[in-house]
């Protein structure tokens, strides 16, 4: 059993990028997620284990050290919260075209603007949509809990390699704040600069003689070349549709209802299920892990199954919702329900949706 | 003489030149007169010249010398307009033992890029900057800079630069040099043989300081042309520089070894 502690859901994401063997972070403070640059500061990561942290004058910098640290081999990670993402936007959509591994988590709160610092969950479309300029997408992994927070970074570092791509922890006010029991994972080494050469050809290192330079771009002025470049980012989608959904279900075998949900709400939602068993309404929850890759199948597959209903629970203006009723295509009922602009629903809010929405509307 | 043929002359001992091997054989994209094909090689020269090839990463910007890493025979990484000196940051955090360079045109460097330009300055990153400025926005068709001149026309001052409503131009070298990060800061001109060679020179002392692991920035501007932004001849445009970007934008070294010398 791995090491068990009493942290903050940001705690934990910054801690286990140390122990992720993270080479680096650069980020910039924002509420609510500026305990992951003040825990780091604080660990003296560069003495545990030699990874650099530094704070950027801005989130514009701070993603352009990842990209280019990212360019060079490294595993690099940068975190904020939402007005903060949405200045990122412009470096992940060169991250994207120039395939670069790294991982950013958004500890997101209310908007538009400088909204609230209150938890939010109004930054899918914007997670999952592309974001920045251009036909791009991301792997977004929604944690619902600290021990969550701690083991997608992990994970993310894995994908983001994996899939040479960016890796978004969606997470929020709630989870970012809160504190939870959170088993941590045993500190991973980070690759030494011989291993980083050899299993990262791609990455700038220096041009040793005799071999081709690398370059890393997102930019060819022919736009046939470029066409390809897309066809390439687009296959290479596709192939993570395939093989790396994550998803939960409760309460699902005999369910007439789902409840659609993730990170916070689905912690919500969860509870809201309990309160309408109790009442002899035949619910469950479906839990996203992956925002993208969304469970599509995994909705159909509810549908053949005879659900009648599905209820997106977000704490937002219905957003997720909207891939809800792609993935249903007519089938099922599909409505939404959340608080937003910093508000955060009760379960019992929740129930009661289900049942005037899905069950009396 | 007249049987001594070519090959007689094409002979290993008679080389007094040859074309480093850390530019490429790609045609260059910049026009004919224009500044940035010698900055380029000389810059790939003194990574030849000091040995540093297989160490060095650059990172080109966003204007006319986007395409730097079709030319520079080296690892490259293209960054987001205005953004290298993070990118460049974010490189030399992580790979310390490397020598890291970048290359950018004033609207890059000295607009939209200020911010990263001064933080990466002030915060005194091991990196070297190569700064062209030309006046004006080559890539995009003439338009202004913030190192036009007052009175200088471009696509968006068609009748000059008007101080009152434009502003003025930004000596950023003069302003970095302020910075306690940077360590070495000067202003070049490729368009004469002398100006070239002394601009090789500070090029050749920038890498080194880095190489040296001396403290902070090294930071070269090079004064240069654009003919067809400017819309004038080669020629014309060189001595349209001297006269009037040279007052503005003097020549020399401001800093040398984190003191200023002017």
């Amino acid at each position: 059993m791995g090491e068990l502690k009493l942290m903050k859901g940001n705690e934990a994401m910054a801690e286990a990028a140390i122990r992720a063997g993270a080479d680096a972070y650069f980020g910039y403070p924002i509420t609510p997620q500026s305990e992951v640059i003040e825990y780091l500061m604080a660990e003296k990561p560069y003495e545990r284990t030699g990874m650099v942290v530094l704070q950027a004058e801005s989130e514009v910098a701070a993603i352009n050290m990842v990209y280019g640290a990212a360019g060079s081999g490294k595993r690099v990670m940068t975190s904020s919260s939402s007005p903060g993402v949405s200045l990122k936007q412009e470096g992940l959509s060169y991250i994207a075209g120039s395939e670069l591994p790294c991982v950013y988590a958004n500890v997101v709160r209310g908007g538009p603007g400088l909204g609230t610092i209150q938890p939010s969950q109004a930054d899918y479309f914007q997670s999952v949509k592309g974001g920045g300029h251009g036909d791009y997408k991301q792997i977004v992994l929604a944690p619902a809990s600290v021990q969550e927070m701690a083991d997608f970074v992990k994970l993310g570092f894995e994908l983001a390699f994996k899939y040479r791509i960016a890796v978004l922890i969606l997470s929020d006010g709630v989870i970012g704040q809160m504190m939870e029991k959170v088993e941590l994972f045993d500190q991973m080494p980070r690759l030494t600069d011989e291993e980083i050469k050899e299993k990262y050809p791609w990455a700038t290192t220096g041009k040793a003689k005799g071999t081709e330079r690398r370059i890393i771009t997102s930019l060819d002025l022919d736009s046939l070349k470029m066409e390809k470049h897309n066809h390439h980012l687009q296959a290479k989608y596709k192939l993570i549709a395939e093989n790396e959904v994550r998803f939960e279900l409760f309460n699902c075998e005999d369910a007439e209802y789902v409840f659609v949900a993730y990170g916070s709400s689905a912690r919500i939602a969860q509870k809201s299920v309990q309160l309408a068993r109790r009442k002899g309404i035949k619910v469950g929850l479906l839990r996203l892990i992956s925002l993208f890759p969304f469970p599509t199948k995994q909705i159909q597959a509810l549908c053949d199954q005879g659900v009648k209903g599905f209820l997106a629970v977000e704490m937002s203006a219905g957003q997720m919702v909207e891939d809800v009723q792609l993935a249903v295509n007519g089938r099922a009922k599909v409505d939404h329900y959340g608080r937003f602009g910093g508000i955060v629903h009760s379960p019992e809010e929740v129930e009661k949706a289900l049942e005037q929405k899905m069950i009396g509307g | 003489m007249a049987d001594i043929t070519l090959n007689d002359i094409i002979k290993p001992e008679n080389l007094v030149y040859e074309k480093t091997r850390l530019m490429t054989d790609k045609e260059l994209s910049y026009c004919p007169g224009c500044g940035h094909g010698t900055a380029h090689r000389i810059t790939m020269e003194v990574i030849e010249e000091l040995g540093l090839e297989e160490d060095t990463i650059g990172v080109a910007p966003v204007g006319c010398s986007v395409l730097a890493y079709e030319f520079m025979n080296i690892d490259m990484t293209q960054a987001a307009h205005g953004r290298a000196p993070a990118v460049a940051t974010g490189i030399k955090r992580v790979w310390p033992d490397k020598i890291v360079f970048t290359y950018q045109g004033d609207g890059d460097l000295a607009a939209i890029g200020t911010a990263e330009t001064i933080h990466a300055c002030n915060r005194g990153e091991k990196i070297v900057i190569i700064f062209i400025n030309n006046g004006i926005y080559g890539m995009t068709g003439g338009q202004m800079a913030p190192t036009t001149l007052p009175g200088m026309k471009s696509s968006t001052s068609p009748y000059g630069r008007d101080i009152e409503t434009m502003g003025n131009p930004l000596k950023i070298t003069e302003l970095v040099a302020q910075l306690p990060g940077t360590y070495f800061v000067t202003r070049q001109a490729v368009h004469t043989p002398a100006a070239v060679r002394k601009a090789k020179k500070a090029i050749r002392k920038a890498f080194e300081n880095q190489r040296d692991k001396k403290p902070g920035v090294s930071f070269v501007e090079i004064v240069s042309n654009c003919n067809s932004g400017w819309k004038m001849t080669p020629n014309d445009s060189n001595n349209w520089m001297v006269e009037n970007m040279f007052p503005y934008y003097p020549m020399g070294d401001i800093k040398v070894d984190g003191v200023l010398v002017k």
